[in-house]
């Protein structure tokens, strides 16, 4: 007996501690971590460290090849690749964490509302989602984005909306099969209000697999900020971002083709990437099953 | 008055009526058993007393449930709340799943405190871990903050009771609290709860199907077939002389010492179900004892003299039926 419990005190750490094991000491883990970590540094730290400033333009080197005073090269206008790729991040990395964290905040609270008490609003919710899947995303940013015009926050506002209806459908499956645990009834059976069991108790066990969802839609976000920023409604000039980058790219995609091909790159290594952590936090959590019920 | 008071307690739910007409009492340092097979309304019961019938669709049609001077049957939501929890608590009968798996057992239990007496967290961390320890739980304070998945079914079971006693009820009802347990841990268990209402002067209901739990445990027993009762009466007195066809078939299904390999009886048949009562007396189709009138008038619930109740038409040693 105090044998086993010797071996799992701070059971809480250890058990924390294992997920952040099982995921980084993976292959696919290890490096996807790496990556991310390397990325987020670079686009934190990025006024510290790109060597030339994103917006300041020198057309006597404009369209240089990459060199050594310049590794990935200069664009149409004699600005550095490298350094726009880095603020890049930036925009990108910020643009959908914030859109995706709003979309699991809001869409969390519409599913567990509706799951939870059911009736007219789980109606109303429910058809507002099918009707909203059967939508592409990028349809309904661009929509949006026409809607409220172009720039940085619609950007963010659009995607978050666009992917609303996936963490609204998850956590809304998740609720309806764990209202009926006998915890809940049990938590019931003491007096606890709806806040108290939707918020202590649904939630935090509905969690696992909304935030694996949300880890793989960040990855889907990067993209669809890209397309937007690609047909000139995300961050505007002289805001550098991946998608922007691209599509002044275009222009020269034979003459200059490394203003189109690197931040290309880094749309698709940043993708896969967070696929791949995605894919180690699911074996990591084991929640594979869960998330084909969503 | 006694504490909780149940007076001819019939339900309804979407037009069915599995209960008609329970009656039964319980008083602080009393505990008193709800026997019946599986069907027979003993956990409906429980749902009545705690106010959750709505939760299932269902409602009281009838009858008066009284607690300490309240009637709990017209009392608003609101105020039930409140009540439940703080002044009569509840066991469920599986604790594998009681537990809220992703949430610490001392925070589980920290939460009903909390709620109900208004205990910052560190008063209720100190409460709870006094409570656990009371239970005899070892190491109380390192189990503290374990997650129910590294415990065991007795250590649960111990901490949802911790959990019933967080807010310091008067009242507690257990549904069948040890079945998901080894035999061992069930004796564990129930000497527990018994310990407890001695010395906390609580009043428990417990709810079984074990008559053998019954026998151990409990001061009073009301024994319900088919949503109807069939006797009630202090524990010796129906032990020494169960005078119920079924209360005899029940304890007949105790094994005993001297119970011969192979040979543990049942009672022939199932309780039937609840769109399908038999008319008259619902236990006649499995009944040896039944006669003419069974299958066609109820028998009336009568007071015999030597206290308890009884319905049915030909109880055991019908001389002294006082009616």
């Amino acid at each position: 007996m105090s044998l086993a419990i010797d071996t799992q005190t701070g059971a809480g750490q250890s058990f924390r501690r294992s997920v952040a094991g099982k995921v980084l000491l993976t292959p696919k883990g290890g490096i996807s971590g790496c990556y991310l970590i390397c990325l987020l540094l670079l686009a934190l730290l990025a006024p510290w460290v790109t060597p030339y400033p994103y917006d300041v333009q020198e057309l006597s080197i404009a369209s240089q090849a990459p060199s050594l005073a310049h590794w990935l090269g200069t664009d149409e206008f004699g600005r550095d690749v490298l350094s726009r790729i880095m603020y890049g991040a930036r925009t990108s990395l910020s643009v959908s964490f914030t859109a995706i964290s709003v979309s699991v905040l809001v869409g969390m609270t519409l599913g567990a509302a509706a799951g939870y008490f059911g009736g007219m609003f789980d109606r109303f919710v429910t058809a507002a989602v099918d009707l909203s899947w059967s939508f592409p995303e990028i349809l309904i940013a661009l929509i949006l984005v026409a809607i409220i015009g172009p720039g940085l926050h619609s950007t963010m506002l659009a995607i978050g909306i666009a992917y609303l209806a996936q963490f609204t459908r998850l956590t809304r499956a998740q609720i309806l099969g764990l209202k009926n645990e006998t915890f809940i009834e049990a938590t019931r059976n003491l007096g606890a209000s709806h806040g108290h069991i939707v918020f202590r108790h649904l939630m935090p066990n509905a969690l696992a697999p909304v935030i694996i969802c949300g880890m793989l839609a960040t990855g889907d976000a990067i993209i669809l900020e890209a397309t937007l920023g690609f047909f000139g409604l995300g961050a505007q000039p002289p805001v550098p971002s991946w998608g922007a980058m691209m599509s002044s790219g275009t222009a020269q995609i034979f003459k200059a083709p490394w203003i189109i091909i690197f931040p290309g790159l880094a749309v698709a290594v940043t993708v896969i990437m967070i696929n791949l952590f995605g894919d180690a936090l699911i074996r990591a959590l084991d929640i594979r099953a869960k998330l084909r019920e969503g | 008055m006694a504490l909780l008071d149940v007076r001819n307690l019939s339900i309804d739910i979407h037009g069915i009526r599995p209960l008609g007409g329970i009656s039964f009492s319980v008083d602080k340092g009393e505990i008193l058993g709800i026997v019946g097979e599986s069907g027979s309304g003993k956990s409906l019961t429980a749902l009545s007393v705690m106010g959750l019938l709505p939760l299932i669709g269902g409602r009281i049609e009838r009858g008066t449930i009284t607690f300490d001077g309240t009637e709990l049957t017209t009392l608003p939501e609101p105020a039930f709340r409140r009540l439940r929890g703080r002044r009569i608590a509840f066991i469920t009968q599986n604790p594998m799943t009681s537990l809220d798996p992703v949430m610490r057992v001392g925070a589980q239990i920290d939460q009903v405190a909390r709620l109900h007496l208004k205990l910052d967290a560190k008063a209720a961390q100190a409460r709870s871990i006094e409570i656990m320890e009371k239970l005899r739980i070892p190491e109380a304070a390192t189990l503290y903050h374990h997650y129910p998945h590294q415990l065991s079914g007795g250590m649960k079971q111990r901490i949802v009771i911790a959990m019933a006693l967080a807010a310091d009820p008067d009242l507690i009802i257990a549904d069948e609290p040890t079945t998901a347990l080894d035999v061992t841990i069930q004796a564990q268990i129930i000497d527990l709860l018994v310990e407890l209402v001695r010395d906390r002067d609580l009043a428990l209901i417990l709810i079984t199907h074990d008559m053998g739990v019954v026998a151990q445990t409990c001061d009073r027993v009301v024994v319900l077939y088919a949503g109807r009762i069939a006797e009630s009466h202090a524990v010796q007195a129906i032990f020494a002389n169960p005078r119920h066809p079924y209360t005899k078939a029940l304890i007949r299904c105790i094994p005993r010492e001297d119970t011969v390999t192979g040979s543990l009886t049942g009672i022939p048949g199932a309780v039937p179900s609840v769109a399908h009562y038999p008319a008259g007396c619902r236990y006649h189709p499995r009944c040896a004892r039944r006669g003419p009138p069974c299958d066609g008038i109820v028998p009336a619930l009568e007071y015999p003299t030597g206290g308890g109740e009884i319905a049915c038409h030909f109880p055991e040693g019908a001389g002294d039926v006082h009616v």
